[in-house]
């Protein structure tokens, strides 16, 4: 019987090609909205994790803070050596640690000035921060706990220091102490807030601070957590072992601040995840709105098709058969309609993704609950005029004109 | 004697409710032989299509009792009514009522597909009944490109293509002019005699009616025995 259904909706939607395509146009266009919308949605959320994860997923990072939420001008207290020394001995789960300090130089080479950011960090810190090099080497233990004037450029800084020369084994100038470079980085792109995270210099902290920072102050700890632990209970030991070094009283307010970059990413994930779903909310109004057409026009067809109705009735057909006939009907629109809103939306979100340059992968869990939502669709919506066709006297929809 | 297959007591037909009340059928007693060809005449107004609506389960009488192959229809629902008509009855109309911008062949299988009949079955089934009705060969021609009288022996077709026991047709030359209604009325002679089918006509023309073995005159709702 459902075969026989089947049959006779696609003979119906075949002879009237154009009323059908005009039926379901809202549904076409309901689902591709809501496709693209969750896959360029998907295809952020990813992006933004990957930029998050770049640095490094299992990350604490560490800053001295002004103490409570009072918004005086005191300084804040810098960590020193010494307390990365302490984390490193006394927390479980710390994988590689690094204190970091940062300046401001102007860099020379060949006579051409460049403005940068010289970085003092480690080997464990580049670690920690997935720094990868396209040539040269790191620095050695020696390098670092000597304070060897060494550095490794950033992409930036080598393209406008170093045009086409290779950087590794030439003298760079930092304001005025000379530095041999040992290693590029490998290109890392737009960080956030869009500052350029390839225009820097790295240099054994040790020698940043003797040499061009002139303190032993550390304005950076990052911490890479063993994987087998927790990044919470990780951070609240640090936190705990910082306090009691800078002898923070247990009412007394924290002055450190500790970001969890996992914790940041999904924060981040599922606020874009809120708004996706908020958005695909919005755009399944439209399905909806389809779906009243699909009633309109369905109800104008049984009516058009009134004395068709009633040959069938005639010949024989159940007041059942007639009904499960529109249904399926409505049904096999809404599910063509849906197929034609995927390929629109395959189409919609590979170009959106591309401009956007993020991700493009199709949830199929979207694709296919988008295809069983349209269908449901055509069984609520078809069926008001289904249960008309249903309901027609015989006698007199063969009368009709 | 033949057994009796349809047989109408007592039947009454009122339409509408109050004083708009109409009385379609005032007591019709009617009994049908198996393999009777039956012509139903009588002037306009007077209950024909009313009773052959009765007789062919489209419609329930008011009162009375109607027995088709022994079973009392009027205490049938709509869907059993309706499977009576899919298994047992054939109907041919005065406007022919083929589904439009449909083949002739789809048109003839369509009972077959509500008998829930595999594809090859209907194709058979159906071109045989095609056949029959000297159109095999118009199988595949929309209704619209058939003429008057192709589209009623298309819809004689569909009515036979099930083997029903009684064929109903209401006025089937009534749209036809005169060598078509010959041509029809040739094929339902043929049709009584060969494959043994009860016919029900409705008729206003006597030339027509000279085809059946028996006239049955309808008058005021009643069947006029003079
Ligand atoms: N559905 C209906 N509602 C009201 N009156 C009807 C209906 N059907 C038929 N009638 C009336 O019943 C009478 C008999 O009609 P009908 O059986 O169609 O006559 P005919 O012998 O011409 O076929 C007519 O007067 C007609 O107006
Ligand atoms: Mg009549």
């Amino acid at each position: 019987m459902l075969g026989a259904s089947l049959l006779l909706a696609f003979r119906e939607i075949r002879r009237h090609l154009l009323r059908s395509f005009l039926t379901v146009l809202g549904i076409v266009i309901g689902v591709a909205a809501v496709i693209t919308m969750v896959t360029v949605g998907n295809g952020v959320t990813a992006s933004v994790r990957n930029q998050i994860s770049a640095l490094g997923a299992n990350t604490l990072m560490v800053i001295p803070n002004q103490q409570g939420r009072a918004a005086g001008s005191a300084p804040v207290r810098p960590f020193l050596i010494a307390d990365v020394d302490a984390i490193r001995e006394q927390v479980g789960g710390v994988k590689a640690i690094s204190g970091q300090a940062q300046a401001s130089v102007s860099a020379v080479h060949n006579g051409v000035k460049w403005t940068t950011t010289v970085s003092g960090t480690s080997d464990a810190g580049m670690d920690v921060q997935n720094l990868a090099l396209t040539s040269g080497r790191r620095f050695t233990d020696g390098e670092e706990s000597a304070g060897n004037a060494v550095c490794i450029v950033g992409a930036t800084v080598r393209k406008n220091l170093f045009a086409t020369e290779d950087p590794v084994g030439q003298q760079l100038r930092l304001n005025s102490i000379s530095c041999s470079v040992i290693g590029v980085l490998k290109e890392r792109g737009q960080g956030g807030g869009g500052n350029d995270q390839d225009d820097v210099v790295l240099m054994p902290l040790r020698a940043a601070q003797r040499q061009l920072i002139g303190n032993q102050n550390i304005y950076l700890i990052v911490i890479g957590v063993d994987p087998a632990y927790d990044n919470a209970t990780v951070g609240a030991d640090v936190e705990r072992l910082l306090r009691e070094r800078r002898h923070l009283g247990p009412d007394q307010d924290s002055d450190i601040r500790l970001i969890d970059v996992k914790q940041i990413t999904d924060t981040v994930s599922s606020t874009i995840g809120v708004m996706t779903s908020l958005v695909a909310a919005i755009a399944s109004i439209s399905l909806v709105v389809g779906g009243i057409g699909i009633v309109n026009i369905m109800l104008v067809s049984v009516t058009e098709r009134t004395r068709e109705i009633g040959i069938r009735l005639a010949i024989g057909a159940l007041a059942g058969e007639v009904r499960l006939q529109f249904l399926t009907e409505a049904v096999v629109l809404c599910s063509m309609g849906g197929a034609i809103g995927i390929a629109l939306a395959f189409v919609l979100s590979f170009f959106l993704t591309q401009l956007m340059k993020v991700d493009f992968a199709m949830d199929p869990l979207v694709v296919v609950g988008s295809l069983g939502f349209a269908s449901v669709l055509g069984v609520v919506f078809g069926y008001v005029p289904a249960q008309r066709a249903a309901a027609l006297n015989p006698i007199e929809a063969l009368r009709h004109e | 004697m033949a057994e009796t297959i349809i047989s109408l007591r007592h039947v009454t037909k009122r339409f509408g409710e109050g004083a708009a009340a109409f009385q379609a059928l005032r007591g019709v007693d009617l009994d049908v032989a198996r393999g009777d060809f039956v012509a139903v005449m009588g002037p306009s107004g007077s209950g024909k299509s009313t009773t052959m609506n009765i007789l062919g389960c489209l419609d329930v009488p008011t009162s009375g009792e109607f027995l088709f192959k022994g079973v009392h229809v009027e205490n049938l629902d709509r869907d059993q009514r309706s499977l009576i008509r899919r298994r047992y009855l054939g109907f041919v109309f005065q406007g022919f009522n083929l589904l439009a911008r449909t083949t002739a062949l789809e048109n003839v299988e369509l009972p077959l597909l509500y008998r829930g009949e595999d594809r090859n079955t209907r194709r058979k089934l159906g071109m045989a009944a095609l056949d029959k009705v000297g159109l095999a060969d118009w199988a595949g021609h929309t209704s619209s490109e058939l003429s008057g009288g192709q589209q009623q022996r298309v819809a004689i077709a569909r009515a036979i293509v099930t083997h029903p026991d009684v064929l109903l047709a209401d006025e089937p030359t009534g749209n036809l002019d005169s060598e078509r209604s010959v041509e029809i009325m040739e094929l339902l002679t043929d049709l009584n005699r060969t494959s043994g089918i009860t016919v029900l006509m409705v008729t206003h023309e006597i030339e027509m009616a000279r085809y059946a073995h028996t006239i049955i005159r309808f008058k005021d709702g009643l069947v006029d025995r003079a």
